[in-house]
């Protein structure tokens, strides 16, 4: 028995040190591309990056058999977050306004969750929708306070306690970005391989069997919740710095749709899958908005339906695919 | 005093026109057990069909009724041609797979027909107010009511007694709520539950266009009424409970006053206001008010 828990353990933290080296890689990698890429190709893998963490949000909720319609509620509170941190509290430290971000997404799923969580499939997805849809209605209504449907600006930010040129802004934020995307992805992919994570796969699978195996289905719904609105406060927090703006389209529900849409591209099996799915999605996004503004979204309406009747588990199954003839 | 009529009147006026819409849906989950979120979509094809057909064929002088007959008859062509198109072509498809599977796929098609309708009708808005406008106020307690409105309760009474009476009294509505109950023991008994599913679909479809286009005179039509119709009828559907008739009726009416009360006390917070309502029944009621509590399977 005692050999068994200590080979278990170093297998463990064997795979830690392999999640860890392959996300040290990435962000490695992702610095170097980001010396040679355009500046515009820059921010937009800036924004990728940073939404991929809602995306990865909606994801975890998705291997749990819950389908979030409404995490642009996590998105826009991290994104205002910032904002009003700015300018209310006078905090103008970026990682500070980060934690921000992330504290009070995480507050506001606290407080929502244990009515959130006691629903499932559709009920779940049109209840986040309705959560969601009340914050867009009152960053609109309210607009001596907000802004309304134009928005506040974000002003820049210090890193680390250094004011950095305008020039070289976006090139700070493209590495704060990559920096606190790292982070999350370690996080992510090392929750997957926790007991929570399976328990979470679990969820979806048969719930009245976990209940009797002993585990509290509510309670592994709940934590899955708040880590996902988390994740997605510092998404909306980093974009709300990289883009300089917040509007309450953050919140509103085709903003959530287009995370659901990402993750689905992608596809939920590896905490790389979401990353993928929004960087394929953002960068067909911006093309196709440019070269054919009118069907835009019959394209990606188009799209969808072919990835979820034909590649239900996303593009991530061709990774497996090529990954299973490669090891042959 | 004034106020609390203005709320009832209003409240009564805004629960039809959400009851034409969400007792659609809520037809079609019953049925196909499939949240349909392109059913907001059908609503807009429904009133841009309507309102092109007034603004082109209807002109001052012709009589009113006749205007009712060009947004009905746009309606029922959407529901005939767009019902069994969606359902065959593309639902069918779907059928036994995951709930939430078959939401996103709804969800793409809401994408695909949104811009389908830009396509066709383009972006600048339409007007077609002349029926509205014709038709003049009637005052009741000093406060001056448009008289079309009028047409928009009596078309949803006449849509709620009409599918009442379907449901109750007749064969195919029998074959529909044996479906609701089960559709596999209904196949057993030799229904036509692939038939009932088009036929069901294709009535939630029309009702969703006659919801449409009866609003066309009141608004102007412009890309995006889509969203907020189908947010709203949600709403009223997670409140009565989804798949029931009584249901939706119910939850309009609550929907209804809610948002009335909302716009006449507190004008910023209508959606907040309902969307509270929603979330109260929801804590006392999971199931909605007429909902079915469902075995799970272990």
């Amino acid at each position: 028995m005692a050999t068994l828990v200590r080979t278990d353990r170093a297998r463990a933290d064997v795979g830690q040190l392999r999640r860890l080296g392959g996300v040290a890689l990435l962000v490695a990698i992702l610095a170097v591309v980001g010396l040679v890429l355009a500046s515009w190709m820059q921010f937009l893998l800036t924004v990728s990056l940073a939404e991929s963490l809602a995306v990865l949000g909606v994801a975890l909720l998705m291997r749990a058999g819950l389908v979030s319609f409404g995490q642009g509620l996590f998105y826009a509170a991290g994104g205002y977050a910032v904002a009003y941190g700015m300018r209310l509290l006078g905090l103008h430290e970026a990682l500070l306004l980060l934690a921000l971000g992330i504290v009070v997404s995480a507050l506001v799923a606290a407080a929502v969750g244990p009515l959130i969580c006691r629903y499932r499939q559709i009920f779940f997805a049109m209840i986040s929708l309705a959560f969601s849809m009340v914050l867009y209605s009152v960053l609109l209504k309210f607009n001596g306070i907000t802004g309304g449907s134009d928005g506040m600006q974000v002003p820049a930010a210090t890193i680390l306690g250094l004011h950095v040129a305008d020039r070289v802004l976006p090139a700070a934020y493209y590495d704060l970005t990559i920096v606190c995307f790292g982070i999350a992805l370690y996080a992510v992919s090392a929750y997957m391989a926790s007991p929570l994570g399976y328990l979470a796969r679990a969820v979806r699978d048969n719930e009245i069997r976990l209940e009797y195996l002993g585990a509290s289905v509510q309670s592994v719904t709940y934590r899955t919740y708040v880590l996902a609105a988390a994740l997605t406060g510092l998404g909306g927090g980093l974009t709300a710095l990289a883009v300089g703006h917040v509007s309450p389209t953050l919140a509103y529900w085709t903003t959530s749709g287009e995370f659901i849409f990402a993750a689905l591209l992608g596809g939920t099996s590896s905490a790389l899958a979401p990353v993928v799915g929004t960087v394929v999605f953002e960068s067909i996004n911006s093309y196709a908005s440019a070269y054919f503004p009118n069907i835009w979204e019959m394209v990606l309406g188009i799209v969808m339906l072919a990835i979820i009747l034909l590649l239900p588990r996303g593009l991530w199954t061709l990774y497996e695919i090529a990954a299973r003839r490669w090891s042959r | 005093m004034q106020t609390t009529s203005a709320i009832l009147i209003d409240g009564l006026v805004y629960a039809s026109w959400i009851f034409l819409v969400s007792v659609g849906l809520t037809l079609i989950f019953g049925v196909l057990r499939i949240l349909n979120l392109a059913h907001g979509s059908l609503y807009a094809i429904g009133a841009y069909m309507g309102a092109w057909l007034v603004v082109r064929f209807f002109q001052p002088g012709m009589p009113l009724w006749l205007s009712i007959v060009l947004l009905l008859f746009g309606a029922l062509l959407v529901g005939a041609v767009m019902g069994p198109l969606v359902e065959r072509l593309l639902l069918r498809r779907t059928y036994g797979r995951d709930e939430v599977l078959q939401l996103l796929v709804t969800y793409a098609l809401f994408l695909i027909l949104g811009d389908l309708t830009k396509l066709i009708w383009g972006v600048n808005p339409y007007y077609a107010y002349l029926p509205y406008s014709l038709m003049g106020n009637v005052t009741i307690g000093k406060i001056p009511y448009p008289r079309y409105d009028g047409v928009l309760i009596v078309a949803a009474i006449v849509v709620g007694l009409g599918l009442w009476a379907i449901v109750n009294r007749t064969r195919f509505g029998k074959f529909m709520v044996a479906v609701i109950r089960d559709r596999e023991i209904s196949t057993t008994l030799g229904i036509n539950v692939p038939l009932v599913c088009t036929a069901a679909f294709t009535i939630g479809t029309t009702l969703a266009a006659i919801g449409g286009a009866l609003t066309a005179p009141t608004i102007s039509v412009v890309p995006g009424i889509d969203v907020t119709v189908i947010v709203l009828s949600f709403a009223v559907v997670v409140i009565g409970g989804l798949g029931s008739l009584e249901g939706a009726a119910l939850g309009s009416i609550i929907v209804g006053l809610a948002r009335a009360s909302a716009v006449h006390l507190f004008p910023d917070l209508d959606l907040v206001a309902i969307y509270l309502v929603m979330a109260v029944v929801l804590i006392f009621k999971p199931q909605g008010l007429f909902g079915r509590v469902e075995a799970k399977r272990i």
